[in-house]
């Protein structure tokens, strides 16, 4: 880490960007002052669907943050000094990825003033105060880790935080699978394999887009990176993905299996219109076999095969969160079970969902936020490490 | 009536037009307490433990097409039905069933359970979602966020947000955009020793089919009827321990 | 500048100040009833913690007190316009509103809370 110098980001191109991206805040901003004064009315959450678009981003965000932190941790906590040079854009990566899901989050609140409530009253029984804690938490230590790295404090200090950073994030993540995983109400959350699936989507999303934000600043850096740590985090998102649909493999077929939750998770795969297009085209297809095809194919390993690769699973990841969170709503509840009910609040029948504009803008807008805020970071601290030798396969200095 | 003595009713003639007379009272009586005096709370005084409030739904009594608990909640709370019944609050819905394998048909009410082990108390990260000493599960809306969490937690779809902006209130019923709420027992009532709107509506249309009390007194008439009849809690797998009960399901 | 002007300036300044204060003052409907449930000057300070600290004691508890109920404010305090339809108090230049635009406090209150009276809650007429 000490021998390597560090820079921060050109200065051609980034008020364009900047001028995009802000305009895309702006409009999410503008967005959500619509559902503030209005009221939800104007979106398609309703009674029966209260958590739609919005959350689907801010919890796409969340776990890309903390997955996003993975590189620094593999050169802190587990010793893989190549990805050393990286560690910093990783934690700024997880920083900022996170305070767009947030706003994202807060925005869609019914009583977004009352922030200030939401921030020091808690009750500590509901996983959702202790995420709340987590996510705030989340940005004072990954400040801290990146603060021993960008001030090079003593290796001790260091590697203390970075463990602290990493058992944090993995137990952060786990309470963001909790927080369905706990829920009793519905079918199709009530199951503790949501924890460590959460966990396993966190790995694969954000590793995938820490190698999009990677070899897009490196380039516009005028530099490539490393093709070997390319390569490696290339694997490495190959194994999580792996992991995922092992989970989910396990998780569908204990459910049709038991009877309990075959309900359900039949009509997510299988009868339920657009969620079954969304599991098997987004995210088993798109989002899984084919970047697998693309990372372990012997004929592509370059770059622009893991690029595409880390679109296509957050693709996948965005339609698996969609498919989770609403569809998991829109199947009723159990409430008599062995009757068939029918009443005006929409007791026995499947709801439906359409995201109105203000929710797309607002979830997108978070998503805006996150690249903007990576963007200015690049550009105010020294991140990017210097070129890297010019012959390919040649390792990182060991600091 | 001692049973020797001569010059009264035989004892069970005396309880049958007992009976009868106590129904009259009950069916003629709209606004009659059916509350045990020992639970009256005074004003200034706080909610106790020492009380549950609960309720009896009789589906065996509970007429398909009668909305007439629904119309009482709606017009004590001022609550408005849109064009667009998916956002409307609906703290009480009349639900109708049929059996997958007989066709039985059954009409009930469901509203908020007032569970003593809540999820949706669990889950409140602010802690606006909470029980009340007395067994009555609310929404403390000075710090309710909006988050709707207690929404996705409930597990008979108690709850209803407030997607637009209210005007109009009842003044013992603040309720307003952005926050979540849902069947109160009518506490404004219960702590002026009166009885929920929905009860007392359901007594005048004749049907008598919901009957609210205090689970805890044994000496009470709902822990009374449910110490008689078969009855069951929605869901009680669940283990959150429902103070409405349902007979005839 | 002469020291001509800076007395001009001076004169205007401190002439000006204190009238543009009285100008300011709120200005609202007289309330029906002999007197407030508490002296003005308690109820200007403390009238909030009034209303919080009572009503999460009602909502939390079951405490109902009455004596320091919105809406036994808005019983006194509300007033007529010519149709004799109650204003809400959280209207412009109404009792609320008036101090609290003033003071530049924004009330959260009538977003859920009733801002006229009901009809049996009415004091005075």
């Amino acid at each position: 880490m000490n021998d390597t110098d560090y820079h921060v980001a050109p200065a051609q191109g980034f008020w364009v960007f900047v001028l995009i991206l802000v305009t895309i805040v702006i409009a999410a901003l503008w967005a959500a002052h619509q559902m503030d004064t209005a009221g939800h009315a104007i979106t398609g959450m309703n009674n029966q669907v209260v958590w739609g678009l919005p959350h689907v981003f801010a919890v796409f965000l969340i776990l890309c943050a903390s997955g996003a932190l993975n590189p620094a941790s593999l050169s802190t906590v587990f010793g893989r000094t190549r990805y050393a040079p990286i560690a910093r854009l990783s934690g700024v990566f997880a920083i900022c990825l996170l305070v767009g899901g947030l706003v994202v989050l807060v925005l869609d609140l019914g009583r977004p003033d009352r922030l200030q409530v939401a921030i020091t009253t808690y009750n500590f029984r509901s996983i959702f105060a202790w995420n709340v804690l987590g996510y705030t938490g989340f940005i004072v230590i990954v400040g801290v880790y990146l603060a021993c790295f960008m001030d090079n404090a003593p290796r001790g200090a260091v590697k203390a935080a970075g463990y602290v950073a990493f058992a944090w994030r993995v137990l952060l993540t786990s309470g963001t699978g909790a927080i369905f995983g706990f829920l009793v109400a519905r079918e199709g959350y009530d199951a503790a394999i949501l924890v460590p699936l959460f966990v396993a989507i966190s790995f694969a999303l954000g590793t995938a887009f820490f190698l999009i934000g990677l070899v897009l600043s490196f380039r516009w850096s005028g530099q490539v990176p490393d093709s070997e740590v390319l390569k490696k985090l290339g694997r490495l998102l190959a194994i999580f993905v792996l992991v995922v649909l092992y989970l989910v493999a396990v998780q569908t077929l204990t459910s049709l299996y038991s009877g309990r939750q075959r309900g359900v998770v039949e009509f997510l795969l299988f009868s339920g219109g657009v969620y079954p297009v969304l599991f098997w085209l987004g995210q088993v297809g798109l989002g899984s076999i084919l970047p697998l095809m693309l990372l372990y194919s012997r004929r592509s390993r370059g770059c622009a095969s893991i690029l595409t690769a880390s679109v296509l699973v957050l693709v996948g990841g965005l339609c698996q969160l969609y498919v989770l969170i609403i569809g998991g709503q829109v199947y009723p509840l159990r409430i008599f079970p062995g009757y068939r009910a029918s009443s005006s609040f929409f007791d026995g029948v499947v709801t439906y969902y359409v995201p109105s504009l203000w929710e797309v803008l607002l979830g997108v807008g978070g998503v805006a936020m996150a690249v903007l805020l990576c963007l200015v970071a690049m550009r105010i601290l020294p991140l990017l490490p210097r070129a890297l030798p010019l012959k390919p396969g040649t390792l990182v200095r060991d600091p | 009536m001692a049973a020797g003595d001569t010059s009264t009713l035989p004892r069970r003639e005396f309880l049958g037009r007992a009976s009868a007379l106590a129904g009259l009272v009950v069916s003629f009586a709209p606004g009659m307490r059916l509350i045990d005096l020992a639970a009256a709370k005074p004003d200034g005084e706080a909610a106790s433990a020492e009380v549950r409030w609960g309720m009896l739904v009789d589906a065996t009594r509970c007429v398909s097409g009668c909305d007439a608990c629904v119309k009482a909640c709606a017009t004590e709370h001022g609550l408005e039905m849109t064009d667009r019944p998916e956002i409307d609050a609906q703290w009480i819905r009349k639900v109708d069933l049929i059996d997958e394998n007989t066709g039985r048909e059954i009409s009930l009410p469901v509203m908020c359970q007032h569970c003593e082990d809540a999820p949706c108390v669990a889950v409140c990260p602010t802690g606006a979602s909470f029980r009340r000493e007395d067994g009555i599960v609310l929404v403390n809306k000075h710090t309710c966020i909006g988050c709707r969490y207690c929404m996705m937690a409930c597990p008979y779809k108690a709850r209803s947000f407030i997607h637009i902006n209210l005007v109009g209130q009842r003044t013992h019923s603040p309720r307003g955009k952005g926050t979540v709420e849902s069947c109160t027992f009518c506490v404004h009532r219960v702590d002026r020793d009166r009885e929920p709107a929905c009860v007392e509506a359901c007594t005048a249309a004749g049907h008598q089919a919901l009957l609210f009390g205090d689970l805890s007194d044994n000496e009470g008439e709902l822990a009374h009827r449910l110490s008689e009849v078969q009855t069951q809690q929605l869901r009680s797998d669940l283990g959150t321990n429902p103070g409405v009960h349902y007979h005839g399901l | 500048m002469g020291s001509v002007c800076q007395l001009l300036l001076l004169i205007m300044l401190t002439g000006v100040l204190p009238l543009s204060v009285i100008a300011d003052e709120p200005i609202f409907p007289r309330a029906r009833g002999e007197r407030c449930v508490e002296p003005v000057g308690i109820m200007r300070r403390a009238h909030f913690e009034f209303l919080n600290h009572h009503g999460q004691q009602t909502v939390e508890r079951g405490i109902r007190t009455g004596r320091h109920s919105l809406a036994g404010c808005i019983g006194c305090h509300a007033a007529r316009d010519q149709n004799a339809d109650w204003i809400p108090v959280s209207a412009p230049g109404q009792f609320c509103e008036s101090c609290h635009s003033y003071a530049a406090v924004r009330i959260d209150c009538f977003s859920c809370h009733r801002a006229v009276p009901e009809a049996d809650r009415v004091m005075g007429n």
